[in-house]
């Protein structure tokens, strides 16, 4: 007799998804499947329009990292025009695509996670958020929140808003940096450095032990993210580099332009979000993961100092490569640290001041790839245009879609560990639901959906009727 | 010639024969919105956007000359509330998407929503399936921001004398095309001068590779060119 538990929708993620965990007669699980019940359609409806719209109309598919699609998408129209962007613009680019790691990572841990694992799994659900955070320990959520706003105030002032600027554009950005600008920021970039360096010192004090980071299962997986060609970790250029569970190279410095060679995507019915795979070890065995883990384990070095020093002290207490799930947020924190370095070098680049930023040319190439690093993970934006520039077709493969797979596995495993003879407590789907969390899903962007509604979830027995209802409204 | 007397709002003001109602209101500071008008180019009335009110009747500002003891009323209720559907209905025959249009910051049809304090479309949208032109080596015409007021024909014709612009078909089904409805960029008359361009009030017609937002129009030349042949 089966019987299913739904969490719908999960809380405390961008975007609108459920969880159904699958019970078998004696009420122990057998499956858990993570859906994205929400449909956009951004391929298709940009199709028609100009390659010169596509960073501006694309960036709306998120309010959270617009940024990203921004980048990605000025990336591949960059190659239909067939140009080398000026340099100031690369660097300029750069420093935005930073600052969103910044601000979104910290949105991520402070605002979304944190609350699970300082206030406790099982604390009351009405004050585990950002506010209750604030109720607790308001130091430490002040500072989290001037951190991200250090990020999102880089891009406001690069860009004109911090959502959905129209900064970057075929062919380079449109607007460079003002003098006031990157005073500003180098100016506020120490606070920001040891923002990020406490909370370090303070994760590892309270969840260094490899016991705590397993709370949210651990498996073996492959890893993916770009790397500079001698194999440090990057965020906007690069080679696609995959590892596997021990960090041994399976491919690496894939051109990113010929994604398609090695990443492939297969849908099931159960879910809008598609499942990415590393082709040569076919569905769903190639299973990989990206983002803030995915990188770390992919990548050699870090290029700057004391991102470097902790991506060592990682290694060392996760034995190489980690596959827990926990050490998402782990890996985020020392990003956000590698990305405040990365802006103080690109600050002190004194090409960044130039005003030379854009690069006009016609449309040169009838198909573009832009590929780069998304806070959640690698981004590719695939665009085929007509002799005009109208766009004839479009591809994404958004970060949250590459994780599907490993999204999935994780919260099977969690509920394996915590769910017997059917009886779920509402701490029990916290954790399957941080299971999701720790990837920090963008569900608006990986089915290009956006939606919020409280917490509902149904035993239900094989005839159909509900057994026994959660609610957390 | 002698001026005549106009009452406009309940104030009276002197008037030349020959004038429109917009001309003697701008005269005065009276701020009439409109769309289609545009100085230099003329005045056809069509998008009825500058209506008022003259003793109970309807009229365009723009095309209609002002006689002597004209009473004209330009905000009253109803003629708000009439301005506002004809806006409303400007944006449901269209697909006019600010977040992101070249023009979205420098569009005359979103000064004019919020002008009208258009907040929402209570109208069904049309949603009509348009096809983006970008042929043209340096311009391209995206019909689906296009309000029909003409402008570019006008400036076209009468300004550069090339006519390139002109509209086909009649009714719902009305478009604005590039000699015998070909690709612009196939358009023999077509000099290239990018008047059009400039005219458009909206994201219609605009420069190739300006991108989100980035689309700036000069409208004003077109009274420049016209006050500066004036002068031989």
């Amino acid at each position: 007799m089966e019987k299913q538990i739904h969490i719908e929708p999960v809380t405390r993620i961008e975007g609108h998804g459920k969880i159904t965990v699958f019970l078998d007669d004696k009420g122990d699980v057998r499956d858990a499947r993570f859906h994205v019940t929400e449909l956009r359609g951004f391929e298709q409806f940009c199709v028609g329009r100009t390659l010169w719209e596509m960073p501006g109309l694309t960036a709306r598919i998120c309010g959270i990292c617009p940024v990203s699609h921004i980048l990605a998408s000025a990336k591949a129209c960059d190659a239909i025009l067939a140009v080398q962007i000026p340099s100031t613009a690369v660097l300029l680019r750069r420093l935005m695509n930073s600052a969103q790691l910044v601000q979104s990572h910290a949105l991520s841990f402070f605002y979304l996670s944190a609350p699970d694992f300082l206030l406790g799994w099982d604390s009351d659900p009405a004050a585990r958020n950002v506010v209750g955070l604030v109720a607790a320990n308001p130091e430490l959520a002040r500072k989290g929140i001037r951190l991200r706003s250090f990020g999102q105030e880089i891009i406001d002032r690069l860009g004109g808003k911090r959502i959905h600027p129209g900064w970057a554009v075929p062919g380079g950005v449109n607007q460079a940096l003002s003098s006031a600008d990157r005073a500003w920021t180098l100016g506020r970039l120490p606070e920001a450095l040891a923002t990020i360096q406490e909370t370090l010192s303070l994760f590892k004090g309270a969840f260094g032990d490899a016991e705590a980071r397993r709370v949210l299962s651990d498996f073996p997986s492959m890893y993916m993210g770009l790397v500079r060609p001698d194999g440090a970790w990057e965020h906007y250029a690069g080679v696609l580099r995959i590892v596997d569970a021990k960090g041994k190279i399976v491919e690496p410095g894939y051109d990113p332009s010929r994604y398609y060679e090695i990443i492939q995507e297969a849908a099931e019915p159960w879910s809008y979000l598609k499942f990415p795979y590393y082709v040569p070890k076919g569905y769903p065995d190639g299973m990989y993961r990206v983002g803030p883990l995915g990188r770390l384990n992919a990548c050699d070095h870090i290029a700057s100092p004391l991102a470097q020093a902790e991506l060592e002290e990682f290694r060392q207490r996760s034995g190489g490569r980690s596959g827990r799930v926990f050490d998402y947020h782990y890996a985020r924190l020392i990003e956000i640290l590698a990305a405040l370095e990365e802006i103080g070098q690109l600050l002190a680049d004194d090409r960044i001041g130039s005003s030379t930023i854009r690069a006009e040319a016609g449309v040169n190439a009838r198909e573009g790839v832009g590929v780069h690093e998304a806070p959640r993970g690698t981004l590719i934006h695939h665009y085929w245009v007509d002799k005009d520039g109208v766009i004839e077709k479009i591809n994404l493969i958004v970060s949250t879609g590459h994780n599907n797979l490993a999204m999935n596995r994780a919260i099977t495993q969690i509920a394996k560990a915590h769910i017997k003879k059917g009886k779920a407590t509402e701490g029990i789907l916290n954790r399957i639901e941080g299971g999701i969390r720790a990837y920090d899903p963008c569900l608006s962007c990986s089915v290009h959906a956006v939606g919020r509604m409280p917490l509902a979830v149904e035993i239900v027995g094989p005839d159909g009727e509900v057994r026994e209802t959660l609610r957390r409204d | 010639m002698e001026a005549m007397r106009v009452k406009i709002d309940g104030r009276s003001y002197d008037a030349n024969p020959g004038k429109t109602i917009l001309e003697v209101a701008e005269e005065n500071g009276i701020k009439i919105p409109f769309l289609c008008h545009l100085k230099g180019l003329t005045d056809v009335g069509v998008c009825r956007v500058c209506i008022v009110d003259v003793r109970g009747q309807l009229v365009p500002a723009c095309a209609t000359v002002v006689t002597d003891g004209m009473e004209v009323l330009t905000s009253t209720d109803a003629v708000a509330a009439y301005r506002r559907s004809v806006v409303e209905l400007l944006f449901a025959e269209g697909n006019h998407v600010c977040a992101f249009c070249v023009s979205n910051g420098g569009c005359e049809l979103q000064d004019l929503a919020c002008d009208v304090g258009m907040h929402s479309v209570r109208v069904p949208y049309a949603f009509p399936r348009n096809r983006v032109d970008a042929s043209h080596p340096r311009f391209l015409v995206d019909r689906d921001r296009c309000v029909l007021c003409g402008r570019c024909v006008r400036a076209c014709s009468e300004i550069e004398g090339a006519h390139t612009w002109d509209f086909a078909e009649r009714g719902r089904a009305v478009r604005v095309i590039t000699d015998l409805d070909v690709d612009w960029g196939k358009a023999a008359t077509c000099t290239g001068c990018g008047k059009c361009v400039e005219v458009c009030p909206t994201g219609a017609i605009v420069r190739k590779g300006a991108s989100n937002a980035e689309m700036r129009k000069k409208p004003e030349v077109v009274a420049g060119l016209v006050e500066g042949r004036s002068h031989g």
